[in-house]
Order: C-alpha cells, then sequence, then structure tokens
C-alpha cells in the first residue's frame, strides 16, 4: 500500500514538473489571475472557487486531457533508483544491440556521404533559398537527381538483425521439444496469449458492434452505427480525450475521425504551433540536409507510386522534411531505446561542446518511413496540424516499430506475438511455410513495420489505426497479421515457395481486404 | 430451344470479347443472324440514321441507344434542357421553377454577355470561358480577353461557350475531375444505373489561376490521354483515384453531411441530363494501366449482366428489371416505375457510402435535402 503511493506520488511530482514547462500551465495562470475580476470568486474560499471556474469553463477538462496524454506517453517509472538507460530499454542485451545497429546505420550514412562528397548538411545560397521558398507547395515537380543516393536501410535488412538477437543468459537447448519456438525470433520475451488479448481487447469481441462489420450493408443502421456515431459527437461536445480513446475502440464513424484523433493525441493547434512549424519550414528553407534527399528518395519510392497517396506526395515533404530539423522531438529518446546520431563539427571530433546530433530530430529515415505519414493526409489537409498529428503518432507509436527493445508494443515483441498466435493456433499451416523456407515473419514483418500503410485500402487502415490509438498499443498489429494468415490459410497450405506466397497477387489482395473480410470470416473471430 | 446468345463487334478490345467468350456466346459476323452487338460509334450512326431505315428485331440488342450522341453534343444538350424545361412547366412541376426574375432556378444556363470580358485593362481579373467544339471532344484552351478573335476549327461547326470555374475544389493542390459510368437499360420508363467503381482523374501538376498558367494544359485538363504526356505522369496509378477515397476524403476533412450534399447533386445531374434526353457515346475502352485493365473488364461483365439477363438471348418484352443479385457494381441510379408505383419514400441507401437512388426533387430552400418522390 504505500509502495503505491510512493509510486503514485511519484508520477504526480513527474507529470507536474513536465506540465509546469508547458503552455498550458501558463495559460491556467493567465486564468486564474483574470477570474479573480468574477464576483463568484471569494476571497475566503479563493482556492475552491477558482477550481468551480475550472471545472465550469472547460480548462480543468484540459488539464484532465494534458495529464491524461502524459500518462499514455510516458511510461511508468520503475525503481525510483534506476538509471535512465533502464527508462529507455531495462534489458542489457537490447540496448547492445540496438546500439550495434546504430552503429551500422550511421556507418552507412557516413560512407554515402564520403562517396557522394555531400556534405551531412550545408546552408543554401540566397538564390536557392528563394527557389525553394516559391516551390514550397510543389517540391514533388523537383527532380533532383537521385540516383546515386540510396535508403540507409530497408525493413528486411532490419529483420535480419532481429533474427540474429539472442539473449546470452538464455539457454534455449538443442533439443527440439513442443515447446520449442519455431519462427525467426528467438528471444524469450513475454507476449500475451490468447486469453490475455481477450481481456485486453475486450471491445473487439463478438457481442459488441464495431465500425468497419456492424456497419456493412447488412446490417441496418439502427441497430448500432446511428447511436455509435451520437456517442462520438457527444464525446467531442465534451472535449474529453480519456472518453475519445474509449470510445474509438469500437472504430471511428469518417466524418468525426480527424477530431477524435486530435483529441486523443491532444493536439489543439494554437497559434504557437502554428509558428513553430513556420519555424522549422525556415530551418528547411536555410538548411539542406543529407537526409532530406532520403526523403525525397523514399517518397518517389513508395508514396508516389502507391494508387491512394500519391495525390498527397507535396504534403509528405512538407511534413517530414521539418520533422528533420525538430529538435523537440529528442525528448521521446528518454524512453526509445534508441539514442540520436551523434555527430561533431569539422575538426573538433570528441569534442563535447561541439557534438550535434543528426539529423536535429535524431531520426535517420528509412525506406517506406513517408507511409507513416501518407495515411494522415486523408484527414488533415493544413499542414501545421498534419505536421503535429504526425509527430505525436511518431514519439507514442511508430518509432516503437524500427528500434529493439523488449517493449510489448515494440516490433521484437510484436513479431514474437505473431509467431506465437500462428504457432499455437494454426500449426499446420506454419510448419507447411517453414518446411517450403516461407516463414510467415518473412511475409510479414514488412506489414507490421509500416503498420499496414501500403497495405491495406486507406478506410481500412484508418480503421486499424483507430484500434491502435484506443489501446494504446501496437500489438493489434501482431494480430491482424495473425489473422491475415488464418484468413488465407487454405490458399497458402497449397504453396510451395516464398515466392510464391508473397507472390503481386498476394499484396494486391491485401488492398483489397476489408477488415469484415478478416473478421467475420476465419481471423479475429477466431481468435476471439 | 434456348439457343446461345449470338454477338458481333467490330471494336477490337479484350476487355470485351473476353466478356462475351466467358459466357460461352458464339460470336458471328454482321451480316448473318445476331442477338447482341456491340458497335463502334461509326457503326451505330449508320444503323440509326434515316437512310438506313435499319430496324432492330425484337431479339436484338445494341449498346446505345440512338440518340446517344445528343448527351455528348452540347449544343444538342442546350436544346434538350430548353425541350426538357417546357415540358416540365407545361406539367406543372417544382423543377421547372423560376424566379421573380424569369430565371430558371433549377435548369438555368448561363447568359454569355460579351460586356463580361475585361477589355485590355491589364491586371484585371478574368473571367475565364471556354469554347467547346460541339462535335469532337476537343476542348480548346481557354482564351480570356486580351485577344477578341479566336482560333476558330472551322466555320461551320457550332461552340458551346461554358462558363470556366476559376477556384475548382483542389486535392493536394491538383485539379481533378470525375469519371463515373452510367449504364441506361431503358429510357422509357428511365432506369439507369451507376457504377460504385467510378474515379478521379488528377492532373500533374498543381493547379494555379494564374494568366500565365492558361496556356499549360497540364494545369487545367484532366483527360488521361493529355495528361499522359506530362513529365510527371505515373504510369502505375495513372493519375487517378476510385470515387469511394474521393468520399473518404471529403468526409474525413469536410464531415459527413456536405459530401452527401455533393454526391446527391451530382447523381441528380445525371438523371436529369438523361431525361432531357442524351446518352454519352462510347467511353474508352482503352485500358492505361493494370488496375484499369481490371476495372473495364468488370465493368463490361456487370454490364451484359444487367442488360442480358442469365445470358438469354434478347427480348424486346421482357419486362428489363433485373434482380438485385446481378447488379455487381452496379447500384440502381434511378428506376422511373419503381418511383412512380408506390410514390412512396423510396430511399436506397448504400453502405458503402453512396446515397444514390430516387431521392426525388430538391426543395432547395436553404439547402435541405428534402425526401419526395420525383415525378
Amino acid at each position: 500500500m504505500l509502495q503505491e503511493e510512493s509510486d503514485l506520488s511519484l508520477i504526480i511530482a513527474q507529470i507536474v514538473q513536465k506540465l509546469k514547462g508547458s503552455n498550458l500551465y501558463s495559460q491556467l495562470e493567465r486564468q486564474a489571475w483574470a477570474s479573480l475580476q468574477r464576483p463568484e470568486i471569494k476571497l475566503e474560499s479563493l482556492k475552491e472557487d477558482i477550481k468551480e471556474f475550472f471545472k465550469i469553463s472547460g480548462w480543468e477538462k484540459k488539464l484532465q486531457n494534458a495529464v491524461y496524454s502524459e500518462l499514455s506517453v510516458f511510461p511508468l517509472p520503475s525503481h525510483p533508483a534506476a538509471p535512465p538507460e533502464h527508462l529507455k530499454e531495462p534489458l542489457v542485451y537490447m540496448r547492445k544491440a540496438q546500439g550495434s545497429w546504430e552503429k551500422r546505420i550511421l556507418k552507412s550514412l557516413n560512407s554515402m556521404c564520403t562517396e557522394l562528397s555531400i556534405p551531412l548538411a550545408r546552408k543554401r545560397p540566397v538564390g536557392e533559398q528563394k527557389e525553394l521558398l516559391n516551390k514550397w507547395n510543389e517540391m514533388g515537380t523537383d527532380e533532383p537527381d537521385l540516383s546515386l543516393f540510396r535508403p540507409v536501410y530497408a525493413p528486411k535488412d532490419f529483420l535480419e538483425v532481429l533474427i540474429n538477437l539472442r539473449n546470452p543468459n538464455y539457454e534455449n537447448g538443442d533439443s527440439l521439444s513442443f515447446r520449442t519456438h519455431l519462427g525467426l525470433i528467438q528471444v524469450p520475451l513475454k507476449v500475451k496469449d490468447i486469453p490475455e488479448l481477450k481481456e485486453c481487447f475486450v471491445e473487439l469481441g463478438l457481442n459488441i458492434g464495431q465500425l468497419g462489420i456492424d456497419d456493412s450493408t447488412q446490417v441496418p443502421p439502427e441497430l448500432f452505427e446511428n447511436e455509435h456515431v451520437r456517442i462520438g459527437q457527444k464525446v467531442l461536445a465534451q472535449q474529453d480525450s480519456a472518453a475519445a480513446q474509449q470510445y474509438i475502440r469500437q472504430g471511428s464513424p469518417t466524418a468525426l475521425r480527424a477530431e477524435l484523433w486530435a483529441l486523443i493525441l491532444n493536439i489543439s493547434s494554437q497559434p504557437e504551433d502554428v509558428l513553430y512549424y513556420e519555424q522549422l519550414k525556415t530551418n528547411v528553407i536555410q538548411h539542406d540536409l543529407l537526409v532530406d534527399s532520403l526523403i525525397y528518395k523514399d517518397v518517389k519510392l513508395t508514396a508516389s507510386n502507391d494508387d491512394y497517396y500519391f495525390v498527397f506526395e507535396d504534403y509528405l515533404y512538407q511534413v517530414l522534411l521539418c520533422f528533420s530539423r525538430d529538435t523537440s522531438v529528442l525528448s521521446h529518446f528518454a524512453f526509445n531505446s534508441a539514442s540520436p546520431p551523434k555527430s561533431y563539427i569539422r575538426g573538433k571530433l570528441g569534442l563535447e561542446e561541439y557534438a550535434v546530433f543528426y539529423p536535429p530530430n535524431g531520426v535517420i529515415p528509412f525506406h517506406g518511413f513517408s507511409m507513416y505519414v501518407a495515411p494522415l493526409c486523408f484527414l488533415y489537409h493544413e499542414p501545421s496540424k498534419l505536421y503535429q498529428i504526425f509527430r505525436e503518432m511518431y514519439v507514442r507509436f511508430f518509432f516503437r516499430l524500427h528500434s529493439i527493445s523488449s517493449h510489448p508494443s515494440g516490433i521484437v515483441s510484436l513479431c514474437l506475438l505473431f509467431e506465437t498466435l500462428l504457432q499455437t493456433y494454426l500449426p499446420q499451416l506454419f510448419y507447411h511455410l517453414r518446411e517450403i523456407g516461407a516463414q510467415p515473419l518473412r511475409i510479414s514483418f514488412k506489414w507490421m513495420v509500416r503498420a499496414f500503410s501500403g497495405y491495406l485500402a486507406t478506410d481500412q487502415l484508418l480503421l486499424l489505426w483507430d484500434r491502435i490509438l484506443g489501446y494504446n498499443s501496437l500489438e493489434i498489429l501482431a494480430v491482424l497479421a495473425a489473422a491475415v494468415f488464418a484468413f488465407r490459410a487454405v490458399n497458402l497450405m497449397e504453396v510451395t515457395s516464398l515466392a510464391a506466397a508473397e507472390k503481386k497477387n498476394h499484396l494486391r489482395e491485401l488492398k483489397s481486404m476489408s477488415l469484415d473480410d478478416i473478421v467475420k470470416i476465419h481471423g479475429l473471430f477466431w481468435l476471439f | 430451344m434456348a439457343g446461345k446468345v449470338k454477338w458481333v463487334t467490330d471494336i477490337e478490345k479484350s476487355v470485351l470479347i473476353n466478356n462475351f467468350e466467358k459466357r460461352g456466346w458464339v460470336q458471328v459476323t454482321e451480316n448473318e443472324d445476331w442477338n447482341f452487338y456491340w458497335m463502334s460509334v461509326q457503326t451505330i450512326r449508320n444503323v440509326f440514321s434515316v437512310e438506313a431505315g435499319y430496324r432492330l428485331s425484337d431479339d436484338q440488342i445494341v449498346n446505345h441507344f440512338p440518340n446517344h450522341y445528343e448527351l455528348t453534343r452540347k449544343d444538342l444538350m442546350v436544346k434538350n434542357i430548353k425541350r426538357y424545361r417546357k415540358e416540365l412547366e407545361k406539367e406543372g412541376s417544382p423543377l421547372a421553377e423560376k424566379d421573380e426574375n424569369g430565371k430558371y432556378l433549377y435548369l438555368g444556363l448561363c447568359v454569355f454577355h460579351r460586356l463580361m470580358f475585361s477589355v485590355n485593362i491589364p491586371r484585371r481579373p478574368v473571367q475565364p470561358w471556354i469554347m467547346i467544339l460541339s462535335h469532337r471532344f476537343k476542348k480548346c484552351v481557354p482564351k480570356d480577353s486580351k485577344t477578341s478573335s479566336f482560333v476558330s476549327q472551322s466555320n461551320k461547326e457550332a461552340y458551346v461557350i461554358s462558363l470556366y470555374i476559376n477556384n475548382p475544389l483542389l486535392i493536394g493542390g491538383r485539379k481533378f475531375d470525375l469519371r463515373l459510368y452510367v449504364l441506361v437499360s431503358t429510357y422509357r420508363p428511365l432506369r439507369c444505373y451507376m457504377y460504385k467503381l467510378g474515379f478521379c482523374r488528377f492532373c500533374t501538376v498543381k493547379y494555379t489561376p494564374s494568366t500565365s498558367e492558361l496556356d499549360n494544359m497540364f494545369v487545367h485538363l484532366t483527360n488521361v490521354a493529355i495528361q499522359k504526356h506530362g513529365e510527371d505522369y505515373n504510369h502505375i496509378h495513372g493519375g487517378k483515384w476510385t470515387v469511394s477515397n474521393l468520399r473518404l476524403y471529403l468526409e474525413s476533412t469536410r464531415g459527413k453531411e456536405v459530401t452527401s450534399k455533393l454526391f446527391d447533386e451530382i447523381h441528380w445531374i445525371i438523371v436529369q441530363s438523361l431525361k432531357a434526353v442524351a446518352v454519352n457515346a462510347s467511353p474508352s475502352l482503352t485500358s492505361s494501366t493494370a488496375n484499369d485493365r481490371i476495372l473495364k473488364y468488370n465493368l463490361i461483365n456487370d454490364t451484359l449482366n444487367i442488360a442480358v439477363p442469365n445470358g438469354e438471348i434478347p427480348d424486346c418484352k421482357w419486362n428489363k428489371s433485373p434482380p438485385k443479385e446481378v447488379l455487381g457494381n452496379y447500384e440502381i441510379l434511378y428506376d422511373e416505375e419503381l418511383a412512380q408505383g408506390d410514390g412512396a419514400d423510396r430511399e436506397l441507401r448504400s453502405r458503402q457510402g453512396q446515397s444514390l437512388g430516387p431521392r426525388a426533387g430538391r426543395s432547395r430552400d436553404s439547402g435541405r435535402a428534402v425526401l419526395t418522390t420525383w415525378k
């Protein structure tokens, strides 16, 4: 009991500390001062009266949302004596693996730099700055020569690293038993089993209405859809983050989604935020970074060729180029197992005063990175709002998909969860695929790393991301990947090679699949 | 004896021929006894021209109605709309309502005044117009008022001048148009179907209303035939979006009411145009991308399922209302028989988001969509 209390006070202290520096705090202060003018505020009961005022005017709700946001993002503190590395990643071998992976990436970046004789960063001459400013809304029409650039890494390179992860304290033993994990991931992390998943994702159960499923043609709207929309509107009217997060577990109506996500992510688009974005834009105009070319290349290779997202090509540049320069992103490294790459001013190698993070936000984009932004363009067409939403999605979720950690929503756990589900509930299929050299993870890995962006049709993808936000977890990605395999189990049993399993048809099929198909026929209903 | 449907076509397109063959229909020549003839526009013109004196027999079907070309010819559309208006006025229909200035509320045509051109005043905003040659569908680049003469293609041809909308809806900063497929199985009563998988075609270049770009075809004209030659044309997606993507985007960014209203109005325009009687000529059956090929194949498949149900030999005495299962990706846009039959509020809502169906007489006071039965 005492432990809980002290934990709680620790959490409260941390949150208060964080919020003290925020804009909300100064706003609340201003509001409190202004409220003194009001007749209902009496000196004798100052504290209670101001609290009451906050409640009525909606400021308390804003504060609640901010606190809720902090709780969702910040991991719970462990032992007070634990060093900061533990917050990033408690397991030593994982930290080490992430460290060496980062070294490799950086080496690759540096050698590209040297080969092409391009500096990591350079200040643009005034003429070039003017030109870029004019072209800001149509950078897609630019055709710089990107042939010499290659993505720093692709998901499959990352997969190889994960496959080779080993816990030095764990002896697997050479003999095969029914306990042996047949998949590619060979680290003993704890992942949820079906009963635990059922408990966790209780709103996805059979007896509860879902959007994307229960609003299909056969079900009359009175049964579920209309009521669900009505509740959604009410939640928005209340401006309550926690309620929104609970609500969205059943999926969001299309028209309400943009607002709901903003509410859950606690994004309110204040003038300061717009200004901040403009400042980032100025940074882009003034300085050219090597990663910019990587971003260009990525967009041209992925989003520009996508049926759904090619329209938004220009927005992607506007978001990603600014993202690279946003130093506020650095704060998320406190709970990310990754660390921002450090570089030194020329000639001052090793001198800490001359160390800079490169890129300024510490995130080196990989092949497919722009697909994290693309689906958001369907919801937000105002660049600074789009930017804020993406940044928040990244520091809450997406970073976990490309860093090595033991977190339950980290990519390693997702892979293990996927493989375990498949091995436990579809052993015949798993075994068959393994025998023909088509380990299921090799097919599904890229789906999960991209959170299915570019693999599912946009409307289905957004319904999926609704659930990511609703449950504040990425585990649903692994569950869906397993469900897809279950859905296609019959076809996959007949396949005789990895190439056949991965054939283009298979991918196109995924795009024409709806969550409705997957859930109803085999997939999730089978799980739940 | 139930024979196989005998088909002819003078258009060598795989999306057609594959569909005929998969139904086990028998290919014949046009001189033989045929049931189904998918004709090119030229052939149709010959068949239905007054001199030909050709009459279809009761077991023959072709892919266009005799007056189909009237919808593609803007000058004829103008005539048709005027005639349609008069008819409606006679019937006392609310659609033919006029305002206090005598201007038609719903079926009005723009009045072209020479004075709408600015006369050589620099930097004065110009209202561009677009000139359309009446016969082939060639659009001219909109001219502004700086020159008072226009390049004419032929002295004898009629032009239709259309107001050019300067502030089109842009997505990703680009202009786009809509390609929708509508099947008309009968005119009287009017029965038409809208293909659910229509698409948007995007310009490859960002839209700008500036005068200097008026000459840039790639900014204004969304026709794929033209865009294909632009530098940025992408052969994978062909600059196209499905209508359902459009719907998702609009609902997400602008809300459901506005989006539903938009689609309702589009459907209304289509039905009214059909009623004013005219049918489009041949949509392009050339496929530009793999996805496109699949789309058109399925489109023809669903079309044939409705037009020639059960693959039976055509009979003009049919009751031509097919059961719901054969519609495929078509939805009932308007069924006059159903609409007049019980006169009640028939609203066919598609769960996929498109609200089609006999949602009638828009009373446009304060923009409320009122569901009344179309007359």
